[in-house]
Parts: C-alpha cells; sequence; structure tokens
C-alpha cells in the first residue's frame, strides 16, 4: 500500500516534448513510472520518448486510460493545464511549474471545488511512491520502498528527509512535497489522513516552514486524530520578518507564521520536533524502533 | 514589487477612488509652483520611500508657506530616510508629494490582500485607523473586521453593510464604501496585486472618504503580464545586491550576520542558516542557487556573497538531486579561481555523485573544508568564521589545503 501513487498509476505528462517535460519524463520511464503518453498541443499524433502524444488531455485520458498527470507547462499557461487535466477527469493533478501567479491559482481552486480531482503543487517536487511511480522532480536513488511517509513544503529538504530516512534503513511508504506557494492543493491535513488510514505508513515526517498557518493547523488534526509518530521540522527560525525567503509562501507577516510559534503548536500536538534537520530520520528511527 | 504613495494614489485616482489633490516633485524649485497650483495655506510635503513609519522618521511634515514646502523638500531630496521598517541605512528620498491637507473626523483602516488559509481576497478594515494594525490585530482583535470575497461574486452589497456598520458610518458613507471595496477590489484582480492598504482611510469633516495614504505590493510572478505596472518599479528603493541576484536568477536576501550561504532549494537554504545559528553563528545571506545551478550560477552566486564585506566564511550546502554534485564540483573550483575568493569555504556535497564532487574538491589544491554531514558543515563554517574574523585575508587559491 502506499497513499495517492502506485504502480498501477497511469501517468501522463502536460508539456510533454518541451525540455523539462522531456527529461523528467525520461526519469520518471527510467524509474519505472507507468508513463501513458503526453500532451503537447499541435504535436497531437506524434511519438514521443515511445510513448503517444496527444493534443488535449481528454483525448490522452481517452485513449490511454490516464488518471495521473505531471505539469511541466511555464508559469503562465499552468491555471490552464491544471483546469484542462481536472476537466479531462484526471484523479491526480501534480504541478510542478513554479511561479504561477497567486491570482491564477485562486481562480484555479474555487474551479476545483466541488471536482474529484486532487491537486498536488504547484512549486513542488511533486510525489513518489518509492520502487512503483515517481511523478515528479525528485531524484529516484535516494528512495527506498519502506514503513515512513514524508510531507513537505519544501523540496530539497525532502530529499533530506528521504535520504535520512533511506540511511536509517526506513524507507518511505509515499513522498509527497505540497509546494512552497501561498495558495496551493493538497496540503499537510490531507496527507496526514491519507498516511493515518495507509498501513504500509508505520511513521511520519513533516516538514514545514515559516508563513502562513498550515503547521498550526496540522499540528490540531495530529491531536486529535493521527496514532502514529510524527518528526517535524519547521525552516526558517533565523528568516527577519517581512523577508519572502525564496517561496512564495515562506514568508512572517505581523508575528504569524513564525518558525518558533509552529513549533510550539506541533510540540503541544505530541509531535516529535528537531531543531536540526539531519536529526529527521534518527529521530524517527528511534521512535519505531524502540 | 512594492509601489510609491504617488504610484499607488495615481492607481486609485483612474478608478474614481478619492484621494487628496497631490503634486510630484523631484526638484524644490518646482515646489512653489506646485503649491500655487493646489491652492490653500497649508500643505503636506511626504518623502516618497518604500517604507511605512514615514512620518515618525521625519519624512511627512506639514508646513504653512510656499517657502517652508521648499525648504522641506530640499531637506528630504537626496537624503536618506531612516524609518522603523528601512533598516539602519535607511531609503533615499528622489521625490516628494505634496499635498492639500484634509480635515479629518476620523481614521479608519482598510486593506485587501490574499488570505491563504480561506483561499479567497479578503478586506480587513478597522476603527482603529492611522495605528500599526498589527499593534491593533494583537491587543484589540475585536477591532479588526474581516470579509472575504468569492471569485465567482465578488464584492457583495451585504459585505459593504457589514463593514460599513461595523466601522461606525451613516448610509451615504456606506454606499461609498461599497463603491470604494468594489474599487479596490477590482484594481487588485486587474493589476495582479498581492496587498492594497489604506491607512489612514479618512472620513473628512464634510463625511466624504478619503485615502489619505496608499500602499500596494504586486505580485512579482505576475508581473510578465503589467508592462505598464512593471514600468513603476523603483530600484532605487532596493536592495543591489538583491537586485543582482534577481537578474542571475538567484533569490538572495542579505542578512546581518558574517557567515555566507549558498545551498540549493529554499527550504534546505533556510535550513542552512538555522543549522548555522544553531551551532552559535549568525548567517550573512539567505541564497537559493535554485535546481538548476550551472558553474556560471554557481561563480554568480559567490560573487554576490563576496560583495558583502562582513562575510568572514562561506558555507556551500547542495543536495544533489537532478542536479549532480560533480557539476556543482566543477562550478565551484571554475569559480574559486575566477572570483579569488579570499575566505575559508565549507563545502558540503550530498546526493548525486556526491562522492566524485568531493574528490575534485580535495585533489584541486584549493584550502575547501568538505564533508558530506549536515550538522558537521554548519560547525565547520562557524569555527571557520570565528579564524577568519581575526585575520584580515586568508587567500583560498594557493593557499594550502585544509
Amino acid at each position: 500500500m502506499s497513499i495517492l501513487v502506485d504502480a498501477n498509476t497511469r501517468v501522463i505528462c502536460q508539456g510533454f516534448t518541451g525540455k523539462q517535460g522531456t527529461f523528467h519524463s525520461e526519469q520518471a520511464l527510467a524509474y519505472g513510472t507507468n508513463l501513458v503518453g503526453g500532451v503537447t498541443p499541435g504535436k497531437g499524433g506524434q511519438y514521443h520518448l515511445d510513448r503517444p502524444v496527444f493534443d488535449t488531455v481528454s483525448e490522452a485520458v481517452r485513449t490511454t486510460g490516464a488518471d495521473a498527470s505531471m505539469i511541466y507547462v511555464p508559469a503562465r499557461f499552468a491555471a490552464d493545464a491544471i483546469l484542462e487535466a481536472a476537466d479531462a477527469g484526471i484523479r491526480v493533478i501534480v504541478c510542478i511549474t513554479e511561479g504561477i501567479p497567486v491570482l491564477d491559482m485562486l481562480r484555479v481552486k474555487a474551479a476545483l471545488a466541488g471536482t474529484d480531482a486532487v491537486l498536488i503543487g504547484p512549486n513542488c517536487p511533486g510525489v513518489i511512491t518509492p520502487g512503483a511511480c515517481k511523478i515528479g522532480i525528485m531524484p529516484g536513488h535516494i528512495h527506498q520502498p519502506g514503513r515512513v511517509g514524508i510531507v513537505s513544503r519544501s523540496g530539497t529538504l525532502t530529499y533530506e528527509a528521504v535520504y535520512q530516512t533511506t540511511q536509517a534503513g526506513l524507507g518511505q511508504s509515499t513522498c509527497v512535497g505540497i509546494g512552497g506557494d501561498p495558495i496551493h492543493g493538497l496540503d499537510f491535513i490531507d496527507c496526514l489522513r491519507l498516511f493515518e488510514r495507509d498501513p504500509q505508513t508505520e511513521g511520519l515526517i513533516l516538514v514545514g516552514e515559516i508563513g502562513g498557518e498550515a503547521e498550526e493547523a496540522a499540528a490540531e488534526v495530529i491531536r486529535a486524530e493521527i496514532s502514529k509518530p510524527v518528526v517535524a521540522y519547521i525552516a526558517g527560525v533565523t528568516a527577519p520578518a517581512g523577508k519572502r525567503m525564496g517561496h512564495a509562501g515562506a514568508i512572517v507577516t505581523g508575528g504569524a507564521g513564525t518558525a518558533e510559534g509552529k513549533y510550539a503548536a506541533l510540540e503541544a500536538a505530541g509531535v516529535l520536533t528537531v531543531r536540526s534537520p539531519a536529526q529527521m530520520g534518527v529521530r524517527l528511527a528511534e521512535r519505531l524502533d524502540r | 514589487m512594492n509601489l510609491h504613495e504617488f504610484q499607488a494614489k495615481q492607481l486609485l485616482r483612474e478608478r474614481g477612488l478619492a484621494v487628496p489633490d497631490g503634486i510630484l516633485a523631484e526638484q524644490p524649485e518646482a515646489t512653489r509652483d506646485a503649491c500655487a497650483r493646489l491652492g490653500g495655506e497649508r500643505w503636506a510635503v511626504k518623502a516618497q520611500v518604500h517604507s511605512g513609519g514615514r512620518g515618525k522618521a521625519g519624512g511627512v511634515v506639514l508646513v504653512d508657506s510656499p517657502e517652508r514646502v521648499e525648504t522641506e523638500t530640499r531637506r528630504l531630496l537626496g537624503s536618506r530616510l531612516v524609518t522603523e521598517q528601512s533598516g539602519p541605512d535607511g531609503l533615499p528620498v528622489n521625490a516628494v508629494l505634496i499635498e492639500r491637507p484634509t480635515a479629518i473626523a476620523r481614521e479608519l483602516y482598510l486593506s485587501l490582500l490574499v488570505d491563504r488559509a480561506s483561499e479567497r481576497l479578503l478586506f480587513v478594515a478597522s476603527a482603529a485607523g492611522g495605528m500599526d494594525i498589527e499593534t491593533v490585530a494583537a491587543q484589540t482583535p475585536e477591532q479588526i473586521l474581516r470579509v472575504a470575497v468569492h471569485p465567482v461574486v465578488g464584492v457583495q452589497p451585504y459585505q459593504a453593510r457589514r463593514l460599513g456598520f461595523g466601522l461606525g458610518l451613516d448610509d451615504a458613507q456606506i454606499k461609498a464604501l461599497g463603491t470604494l471595496l468594489d474599487g479596490l477590489y477590482r484594481l487588485f484582480i486587474d493589476s495582479d496585486a498581492s496587498l492594497i492598504e489604506i491607512n489612514p482611510l479618512v472620513v473628512t469633516d464634510s463625511g466624504e472618504l478619503l485615502a489619505l495614504d496608499a500602499k500596494i505590493t504586486l505580485d512579482d510572478n505576475a508581473l510578465l503580464g503589467h508592462p505598464a505596472l512593471t514600468a513603476l518599479r523603483d530600484p532605487s528603493q532596493e536592495d543591489a545586491r538583491e537586485a543582482a541576484a534577481r537578474a542571475h536568477d538567484l533569490h538572495y536576501i542579505s542578512l546581518d550576520g558574517n557567515i555566507g550561504c549558498m545551498v540549493n532549494g529554499a527550504g534546505l537554504a533556510m535550513a542552512t542558516m538555522d543549522l548555522i545559528k544553531l551551532q552559535g553563528g549568525q548567517p550573512a545571506n539567505f541564497l537559493d542557487v535554485g535546481g538548476g545551478a550551472t558553474a556560471a550560477r554557481v561563480a554568480e552566486a559567490f560573487k554576490l556573497i563576496l560583495s558583502d564585506p562582513k562575510v568572514a566564511s562561506i558555507l556551500v550546502n547542495i543536495f544533489g538531486g537532478i542536479v549532480r554534485c560533480d557539476l556543482i564540483a566543477e562550478g565551484i573550483i571554475q569559480a574559486v579561481h575566477e572570483v579569488g575568493v579570499s575566505v575559508p569555504i565549507v563545502v558540503r556535497l550530498e546526493g548525486t555523485n556526491a562522492p566524485q564532487g568531493l574528490r575534485m574538491l580535495a585533489d584541486s589544491g584549493l584550502a575547501l573544508e568538505t564533508v558530506s554531514e549536515l550538522d558537521a558543515a554548519a560547525t565547520l563554517a562557524v569555527a571557520a568564521a570565528r579564524r577568519g574574523s581575526g585575520s584580515s585575508s586568508n587567500t583560498v587559491e594557493g593557499g594550502g589545503r585544509a
């Protein structure tokens, strides 16, 4: 078991024939992902990486039975691509693209309300179920099928958590990068609930960062609903207020969204917090193996 | 990207929203004519800088003669205004806005922002205007009113009523507030703003609503679609190093410490800063070289870090995902030769091809400390900065192996 995606997930790539789409589709195929085709408007009927290219997502879904999509289109086309995937009945939409205007995402989220589509991202590394399905830009080789569910707002910090749990011999059930933008799809809470129900997942790592109140909300849900041990790290203790730290969502405003506030909320909910990002894996290993 | 007050007010004026009459002056000599055109007997002279707290810093003055307007303008122009928000160096004043003063009955607060929790645009209003709204929210949260706008329907009349009655406005003022809310909402959407703040929004003696100050922040990700708004950018108000970084697709923010950081990924970059602090050091900057770090970008990143004279050591922290560590190592070696780095460097490489990258650095003959463990990297960088800040020059090139 795992969450969101597995070996049976049929994946297409939007922006398939572009530079990014091509590179990461090659990587996904090499990893063993069931990539069944791709979409580039105007290139329908061709073959790319030995997979069929379609003009529209709906045609791709009809022909291939795809139920997941990874989006590598430029930022100004990304909102359209997400909506096209949802309209075509794609179940898991993974948008890697960064730099999407926040009002575009606000409209996209309003349009997705009431549909069955699950959006991951944007501005995220994607989702991977090790050994089964890789949708995103994460390096496949650091992963190992195993017991830990990872959910993170940051790309490279997700890789740190993955690498550490692999080194510790724990491995991962599924890793979800939810993205660094202020308005995004799947959030911590959605992932925590999915991991709680997944029998393969024995422990969780939550990687948060400054800005917003998602970690505080997650703490509430962990306290009330999550029985599995959770280790959390929050980046940005040293970040000054009012400065945006790379991610559009990573900004401390008016005393809200500080790392210390998030740590306090998580600790009050019984989460095992670590102040050094190097300690995520060992801390969870200690807890799971005791 | 932030706009100046005069630019924000111009955008409001173009939408038919009420702002005081004002004239921008970039020369002291131009002020007498401005006073004559505005008329009246008193004038406000307002320094145009990208910062709040201008009044307390002497950047906003009320004077009663055209001579004083000219004197104050002469004092402000060319100076740097140091406010609570500007940092110790302050911000350069290149223009002042001269306005007719307003007879104020009440000062209110109104802003429109993106609320990430509700995923809506949110109006925030308060009868406690003219004050720091964050203080109001912390001390008297009951004085803060909020209404969220659904993107399908836009601002609704009931929402104007809710805010209007909450602010204690009369019928005519509530109607005017409705027009203002609608205008601000449309301006926000049309310009891809991320914040519009009117503080204070005043009720004049004659009962009109007037935006006495205005602040607009635009979404950097959306500027591509707004060339006219992008042209309003004032580079003089931005940190020169941060602007140079942007030109090279690097995210750089200068901080107060002495340990330069170069990291791939925003989250890992913040985490690296935190680790330095945890080990007793202080980061000199946030720097995300991004996922597609090339030798050229690594060189640019070194130049940026070293342009800060405070830097006493550099910590390079790369987790090779798609980026291969051997390519990063090549970039570091090239950059050190090209830029002539003169402070100790600690390099932590992990992930794809990390062993090869570390070997290349070890074989390069450069005085780099290499490490694969995250905590250890921060400890070494902090120690190096302590040593480095003692001796003035510790040239890496040609130096011995550490």
